[in-house]
């Protein structure tokens, strides 16, 4: 498994907009399963209207976490996907 | 006179017939004895053929609004992809409901849940899930959408608009939208405002359909809806409505026209802005290109020194979205009236003397090095320029040329991609500027002249005293002749020379500006259409430099 902190500067959080593109994202990696949390509550990146109900706000510190299927690319990914939208 | 008040979330003032938006009923009945295959079909048609108009109207919001309202009905389709709203239909579909009951029932839960969270703007999105589910009843129950039954243009009113309503609805028919609820954060009142409809909403019960086929105004700075004005407030309406519409028809046939005087000189028109967010108003008002891109919010907001990637990512979107056209970002410019704690600088008796600016810069080659880097790399994805700020010796040029040859060595050496010819250029701030231009202009490729500080450093006023009156003149000869002595270098040594001071924007210095020959001018986006048609009035070749007079 890998994984990553960041923490989010988007005063908005992950609202519907960068979901849907994370989404998108996260469905490039068909064999990975990546898992987005804050908290003890956590969504599949591919669950668009779980992710939402995370409530991920500007400033709150999520967790990335890739298992299974070409890891290290995936967060890598996943990694540039929040620099640049989040 | 009848006023109803709401609040205003799109400007505008606008006249007419109230019509009061029907939406076609959505009947569910719930059946549970159903064929569970025979309901799948149908339900997997519903969100296919939804999920297609979800796109097909994206493409439509993309032509009308841009891709930002473009995104949103591409969000709704990947609703219709989500796994647990989708599987929580399927998964009553295979206990024997009906398709509609389904949809109805994981659309309610899903709101549901958005409604309840601790955020206003999450609580607004349950809307869109409503909206999406909404699309795939109407297709399961055949329910055609309806439009406005109306031949005359309308004041649209409704209990809420979805924004695939305001989408779908046909503009040339609506004249200002006013909503029962809603808030600023609603999609429908961001559509309002690209499209330009005034728009109140959050009207509440006083607003009903009783009103329906009576005539309003709408006034989307108050948040106001009026019925039957008193002859004063009627005049006021009128005057408002007359001038909108001329400023608006003036501005309009101003998009897409080049910044030329009647005898060909051609001006640059640029924008100012304070981050990269407001590429997108620069765009709008047609700016042509970023003449002054202020650095400083990275370091205002921040806590800490911003680092190199958040300082390219910012700089690179700005550079990006201007898809090619210049941006001139200004280095750090703090000290004098912008305070930054974690800088840590001495307090100072006279700031706007004191260390400031590139002063701060050449002083902390660190801070400076972080920022030109970040600035290189993203020179890569566009037309970036740098510029320095108060500059007052040759030296000093020389030292920031320096600066950037080192980062430059720095990026090639480590293989990172970026432009060598990056223009460079300084910002005439100073009388000792301004006296060393024909020197100063032989370092660099551009001269930006900030009027504000020129005409504080020039006229020794402190712009941040309010007492001083007529004695602050940015008009004054002094400051005028300044800049003629700047434009005579700058064009001696074969440069340009813009003003991104707010001067640039005063339409009484324009032809002072012509009979000088300045280059650009560098305004606020929601100044660029006025000026761009002044300037398309003027003739370059009769403008003279009285003002320069004493």
């Amino acid at each position: 498994m890998k994984s990553f902190t960041y923490t989010i500067t988007d005063p908005v959080g992950i609202h519907a907009r960068p979901a849907g593109l994370l989404v998108k994202a996260a469905k490039a990696f068909a064999g990975a399963e990546i898992t987005v949390s804050k908290g003890d509550k956590s969504a599949k990146a591919t669950q668009l209207m779980k992710l939402m109900g995370l409530g991920v706000k500007g400033g709150d510190q999520i967790t990335v976490s890739v298992n299974g299927g070409d890891e290290e690319a995936a967060a890598a990914a996943m990694e540039d996907f929040f620099k640049n939208n989040l | 006179m009848n006023i109803v008040q709401g609040k205003g979330v799109s400007q505008g003032v606008a006249h007419g017939v109230i019509y009061f938006y029907h939406r076609p009923e959505s009947q569910v009945e719930a059946r549970h004895n159903c064929d569970p295959a025979e309901e799948q079909v149908r339900l997997n048609q519903a969100r296919e053929t939804a999920a297609q108009a979800l796109l097909d109207m994206a493409e439509a919001a993309r032509a009308q609004a841009g891709d930002s309202a473009a995104e949103l009905f591409e969000t709704h389709a990947m609703f219709l992809e989500d796994e647990d709203y989708t599987g929580a239909m399927d998964e009553l579909v295979a206990q024997g409901c009906n398709a509609e009951y389904a949809a109805q029932q994981a659309g309610e839960q899903f709101a549901a849940m958005l409604a309840e969270m601790d955020d206003d703007y999450m609580r607004a999105r349950a809307a869109d899930v409503k909206d999406v589910t909404g699309r795939v009843l109407n297709l399961l129950l055949g329910v055609v959408e309806g439009g406005i039954d109306s031949d005359e243009p309308v004041i649209l009113a409704a209990d809420d608009l979805a924004p695939s309503e305001t989408i779908q609805l046909d503009k040339s028919k609506i004249l200002a939208i006013a909503t029962q609820g809603g808030s600023g954060n609603s999609h429908t009142a961001i559509l309002a405002r690209t499209m330009g409809i005034p728009a109140v909403c959050g009207l509440g019960e006083a607003f009903n359909e009783s009103y329906h086929g009576k005539e309003a105004y709408i006034v989307g700075e108050t948040g106001q809806v009026i019925f039957d004005p008193d002859p004063e407030t009627l005049q006021s309406l009128e005057t408002r409505q007359a001038q909108q519409t001329e400023r608006q028809e003036l501005l309009r046939s101003m998009v897409g026209q080049e910044d030329v005087t009647l005898d060909g000189k051609k001006i640059k028109l640029y924008c100012n802005i304070g981050s990269p967010e407001d590429v997108s108003a620069v765009l709008a008002n047609d700016g042509q290109g970023v003449g002054l891109f202020r650095s400083e919010f990275l370091y205002l907001a921040a806590s800490d020194y911003p680092d190199e990637e958040a300082q390219f990512q910012a700089y690179k979107k700005a550079a990006v979205d201007m898809k090619g056209k210049r941006v001139i970002v200004r280095t750090l410019d703090i000290g004098a009236d912008k305070q930054v704690d974690y800088f840590d600088l001495n307090k100072e008796e006279n700031p706007a003397m004191g260390l400031r600016a590139i002063r701060i810069c050449l002083n902390r080659p660190e801070v400076f090095r972080t920022q030109l880097r970040a600035l290189y790399r993203a020179s890569a994805f566009g037309k970036i320029a740098i510029m320095f700020p108060m500059i007052a010796s040759v030296w000093e040029v020389k030292e920031c040329r320096r600066a950037c040859q080192k980062v430059m060595d720095e990026l090639s050496a480590e293989g990172i991609p970026f432009r060598e010819d990056t223009e460079l250029g300084i910002m005439i701030e100073t009388p000792a500027a301004v006296f060393m231009a024909p020197e100063l202009a032989k370092l660099v490729d551009f001269f930006s002249v900030g009027t504000n500080d020129l005409t504080q450093y020039t006229l020794a006023c402190d712009r941040q005293c309010n007492d001083l009156g007529k004695f602050f003149d940015p008009h004054h000869p002094a400051v005028l002749r300044a800049l003629k002595m700047a434009a005579d270098a700058a064009h001696e040594a074969g440069i340009w020379i813009g003003i991104c001071g707010e001067l640039g924007a005063d339409t009484a210095l324009l032809p002072t500006f012509l009979a000088m020959g300045i280059d650009e001018l560098s305004v606020s986006p929601t100044a660029v259409l006025p000026l761009r048609a002044a300037i398309r009035k003027s003739i370059a070749g009769t403008c003279d430099l009285e003002l320069l007079k004493g």
